[in-house]
């Protein structure tokens, strides 16, 4: 029996830097209502403020999706960038690239990042940025009107009857094949999971993968989807229960030996893991692809933190750059003297 | 085909009896990956070394060996060192391409080749010398890899005797290009040795060239326009350069990274730069974009297939109006091409790049110390301007190595823009992101990590108001559509104004020109006044969106020629398309180029010699 102590809080209505949930909101959305997406935007909003996240050290990023709209629709006092389609990944490279203390999130769709961005995302994942990486996964293109997107599983449905024969792109799968450091799979229907997993991926230095099923109440929401909520609802397979426990907070709860597990993460907080029917290690690679792999052939909506590697370096650390963000750096430090260039030049004669 | 009237090259060989000093081009043939580069590189800097104005051009396939390659080198007492059609002295190593090589020489003209071959059954008129290098160099080693090497070492040493190569002049320039290798430092002058003691005891002089110490290189340097480019960014303050690599512009990066590693890393190891090497050109110039939003000085290089991939960010960067500096190494094109030859090929392109309304600031270097210049000066006009700023150089430029006077430090500080801190936001209390407070076109920004909650704004490419929310209101649409057009008159105003050339009273022909075509307009410029009596005043092109003062430049002149690298005549496209009716009717008149070589002098004063110029006979 391990035994830990400490205080439970009650919900605080300001968080430690005094701001209150209001100042992570942001502009109304003009998504469809029910649309998974809001959903996640709700928990992002609510991850950021118990993370006692600095609003405006955050960069929002995302390409083209109904998904990638979401930026506007929280942290409205962080600077936010909606791009072009498929490219979220390297425009969160270039904002990390010149500003390391940027707590990056982006988001995208299942087209934005299974089709036309996959590309952008697997050296993403393999450069191992750091980056909150959302996919709001509902099977379809949901701004183009409800096309089969490469996530879309094998056999399902849309509305008009049509079916999809081929295989679906398992990202998180790829994820972990690409050397990914934190991996998620999530259901815009399961908001405490959710935000654990948000506020983990928030204490996490490299890429945080997150696919999250969020049901497109439009085009995917009928029988026959196997993206929808029902479905979602019905399939949903955690692996484990999640907390996340602060660095600042010590745990008083007790629970039987083997009955939990936790994992350290890079900022020194913990994410509890507590075992459900089986004993899940998310820090063993292979049995993450195994697991995935199961999850797959046998069509098993599997959710909860998949793999994490606290300690791999990031894309940012393999560069050696100074403290201080490129962004930030003055002249002095950016134009070598003249002295410099007489030398260059003096081994050009 | 050349026309019988035709003009001869600056400073041709006159009578054939009498000595040639200093007016020389070396052709060296030879298949790639034969590792003769480092033998022409010491032939050009012995000259170099000499005093003697000389520019070397590398004709080579798009392929790592066995495939043929040209190695030019010009050497001209009055300074002209574009490509020029004669070749003088033809070293032949390449038996694929020696009977041809030799067939395009004209009468007088020298070969030097390996024994053997017999190219001397070809023709009676020139003047052969065979040299057997390959049993020369076999003096020196038996091993088959290194004796090969030698040998082109052992050509330098028979050129070097035929033409009066000043020893030290070539022994200092094996020196520095095997820096530090004593070994092979000592191989290679031995190999030299041979190759003149051979010419010496085997060979008699029969032909008029050599060349003599003269004093024009005084403090100048050797490099290309890459090299020169990179060391411009780096004092530009480059922080983010992100690319993928592509001839001819891969060597801009790389050499980048060299000198940054170099000059920007502080005492304690860390980097002032980042260096990524991307997954492609959409992702090089996503990153680079991203970082210039984020408040870097932010770049990327790349040539014709990237700079397509690269449209739809760039259009992006205008429309949510973010600096970054994108260099384009022109190539040949459609589509592959001719990848390792030279172009001007993506004016029209590169200046409307992107969907939709959309112009883009170019800058167009005409020499190593304008790679070096605007290097720095297209980070302040980007950060300035708030917009993707192009530098279009090409091939020639960025991978020949040319001689300069050294760079000029930059004049100024660092111009970083209309960027509010967090201390301006406590004063102001909000901010508008895509507001004209000025006047002049452009808005000001705040960067992401600001410490305000008023300095947020949400980026977008879609439809967006003066404070950046999404809007598909027609109204606001035009209006930062046409405030965009604002800033582009802004640009107009501030770019580097073209160089002009005039005549006084000024000539009624003139010439307009940009880039690399300046050193062959330049030499025709003189060989139309000396050997004709023709004076064409010259307008260089340093900047788009154009200057008005072109118009003024065409404005009560007869003829205009308009010089393009390209088939299309894309300059003057774009001359009438900007200017339409205020350019005079009949004046304009194009000269296109667009074989993939080097703009010639003769291309140039040909066209003018035979155009009917309405004057003198
Ligand atoms: C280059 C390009 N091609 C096509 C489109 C059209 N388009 C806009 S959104 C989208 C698909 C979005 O799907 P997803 O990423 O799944 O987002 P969702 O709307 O489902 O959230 C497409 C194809 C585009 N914007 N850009
Ligand atoms: S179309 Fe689908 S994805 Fe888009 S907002 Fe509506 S419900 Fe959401
Ligand atoms: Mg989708």
């Amino acid at each position: 029996m391990r035994k830990r102590t400490a205080r439970v809080r009650r919900r605080p209505r300001a968080n430690r830097l005094g701001l209150s949930a209001r100042d992570y909101r942001g502009k109304p959305s003009t998504l469809c209502k029910g649309c998974g997406h809001d959903a996640i935007s709700s928990q992002l909003i609510r991850a950021f403020f118990e993370s006692d996240i600095r609003p405006h050290q955050v960069a929002k990023l995302s390409g083209i999706g109904c998904s990638s709209k979401t930026p506007a629709y929280f942290l409205g006092q962080s600077h936010g960038f909606n791009s072009v389609h498929g490219r979220m990944p390297s425009v969160a490279t270039g904002a990390m690239l010149a500003n390391r203390k940027l707590i990056a999130v982006g988001v995208s769709g299942d087209g934005d990042t299974a089709s036309i961005g996959i590309g952008q995302f697997v050296h993403l994942v393999r450069r191992n940025v750091p980056l909150i990486y959302i996919v709001e996964n509902n099977g379809v293109y949901g701004l183009t009107k409800g096309q089969f997107s490469a996530t879309a599983d094998e056999n399902a449905k849309l509305r008009s009857g049509e079916v999809n024969r081929l295989p679906n792109i398992d990202l998180c799968g790829m994820a972990v094949e690409l050397g990914a450091t934190y991996v998620a799979r999530s259901f815009a229907g399961d908001p405490k999971q959710l935000v654990a997993l948000l506020r983990g991926a928030l204490a996490h230095s490299g890429t945080a993968v997150l696919d999250i099923l969020s049901p497109c109440v439009t085009f995917n929401n009928h029988p026959g989807s196997t993206k929808s909520y029902t479905w979602g609802k019905d399939n949903e397979e955690p692996i484990h229960l999640l907390d996340f426990v602060p660095e600042f907070e010590q745990i008083e709860v007790e629970y039987e030996e083997g009955q939990s597990r936790d994992v350290q993460l890079h900022d020194g907080s913990w994410i509890r893991l507590r075992k459900l029917d089986q004993d899940y290690d998310p820090t063993n690679r292979r049995a993450a692809r195994e697991l995935m792999l199961d999850a797959q052939e046998n069509n098993r909506f599997l959710t909860g933190l998949l793999y994490v590697d606290p300690d791999k370096p990031t894309f940012l650390d393999t560069l050696e750059m100074t403290d201080t963000p490129l962004a930030h750096l003055e002249e002095s430090r950016l134009r070598p003297p003249p002295e410099a260039l007489d030398r260059i030049v003096a081994s050009y004669q | 085909m050349s026309n019988s009237s035709a003009l001869a090259e600056a400073a041709s060989p006159e009578v054939r009896e009498r000595p040639i000093v200093n007016d020389l081009t070396i052709q060296v043939a030879t298949v790639n990956g034969s590792g003769s580069q480092s033998s022409n590189l010491v032939l050009l800097r012995s000259l170099f070394r000499m005093g003697i104005p000389v520019g070397g051009k590398n004709l080579f396939p798009s392929n790592i060996a066995g495939l043929p390659t040209w190695f030019t080198i010009r050497a001209n007492r009055d300074g002209w060192v574009a490509r020029r059609r004669r070749v003088d002295y033809l070293v032949a190593l390449n038996p694929q391409t020696a009977a041809r090589d030799v067939r395009g020489l004209e009468p007088g003209a020298v070969v030097v080749y390996q024994a053997g071959m017999r190219l001397e059954r070809q023709r009676d008129d020139l003047v052969f010398y065979p040299a057997p290098l390959q049993d020369l160099a076999g003096e020196i080693t038996r091993e088959v890899r290194l004796r090969k090497l030698l040998a082109n070492m052992v050509y330098v040493g028979v050129l070097g005797e035929l033409l009066s190569i000043a020893p030290e002049a070539v022994d200092a320039s094996i020196a520095a290009q095997f820096r530090g290798k004593k070994t092979a430092i000592a191989l290679n002058h031995r190999a030299v040795r041979i190759g003149a003691r051979y010419v010496r005891e085997n060979l008699r002089k029969r032909d008029p060239h050599t060349v003599a110490p003269m004093d024009r290189n005084e403090g100048k340097i050797l490099i290309d326009g890459n090299a020169a480019a990179a060391l411009g960014a780096m004092f530009g303050g480059a922080s983010v350069a992100t690319w993928y690599p592509i001839t001819p512009s891969s060597s801009l990066v790389e050499q980048l990274e060299k000198f940054l590693r170099r000059h920007r890393r502080e005492e304690d190891g860390k980097s002032t730069f980042a260096v990524v090497q991307a997954e492609d050109e959409l992702a090089a110039v996503g990153m680079a974009l991203a970082a210039g939003w984020a408040g870097a000085r932010a770049m990327t290089a790349t040539s014709g297939p990237g700079i397509s991939l690269m449209s739809e960010f760039v259009g992006l960067g205008y429309y949510a109006e973010i600096p970054a500096v994108i260099w384009n190494i022109q190539r040949v094109g459609p589509s592959t091409g001719l990848p390792t030859r030279t172009a001007q090929g993506d004016v029209l392109s590169t200046y409307a790049l992107s969907h939709g309304d959309t112009r883009h600031v170019c800058l167009l270097p005409a020499s190593t110390a304008e790679c070096f210049e605007f290097g720095w000066r297209a980070f302040d006009y980007a950060e300035r301007l708030q917009t993707p700023v192009f530098v279009l150089s090409d091939l020639d430029l960025g991978m020949n190595i040319w001689a300069t006077d050294p760079f000029q430090y930059p004049d100024r500080p660092m111009d970083r823009g209309k960027v509010l801190t967090a201390e301006d936001l406590r004063r102001t209390g909000s901010f508008q992101r895509y507001a004209d407070v000025d006047g002049d076109g452009i808005p000001w920004r705040t960067l992401p990590g600001t410490d305000h909650p008023a300095a947020a704004y949400f980026t977008r490419g879609s439809g967006h108001d003066e404070s950046a929310e999404y809007t598909e209101s027609e109204e606001a649409y035009v209006r930062v559509m046409e405030r965009l057009a604002r800033k582009f008159e802004t640009a107009r105003s501030i770019l580097p104004e073209p160089v002009i050339h005039a005549a006084d009273p000024p000539s009624e022909i003139g010439i307009i020109g940009f880039g690399t075509s300046d050193p062959a307009i330049e030499e025709a410029r003189v060989t139309l006044r000396e050997q004709a009596g023709i004076e064409v005043d010259y307008l260089r092109l340093r900047a788009l969106p154009l200057s008005p003062r072109v118009l003024d430049f065409v404005a009560g002149r007869r003829t205009v020629v308009v010089m393009d690298q390209n088939r299309d005549a894309q300059l003057l496209q774009l001359l009438r398309a900007e200017f339409g009716d205020r350019l005079p009717a009949g004046v304009l008149k194009s000269l296109r180029h667009f074989n993939g070589l080097p703009l010639d002098a003769r291309t140039v004063s040909d066209f003018i010699a035979a155009m009917d110029l309405g004057v003198g006979a």
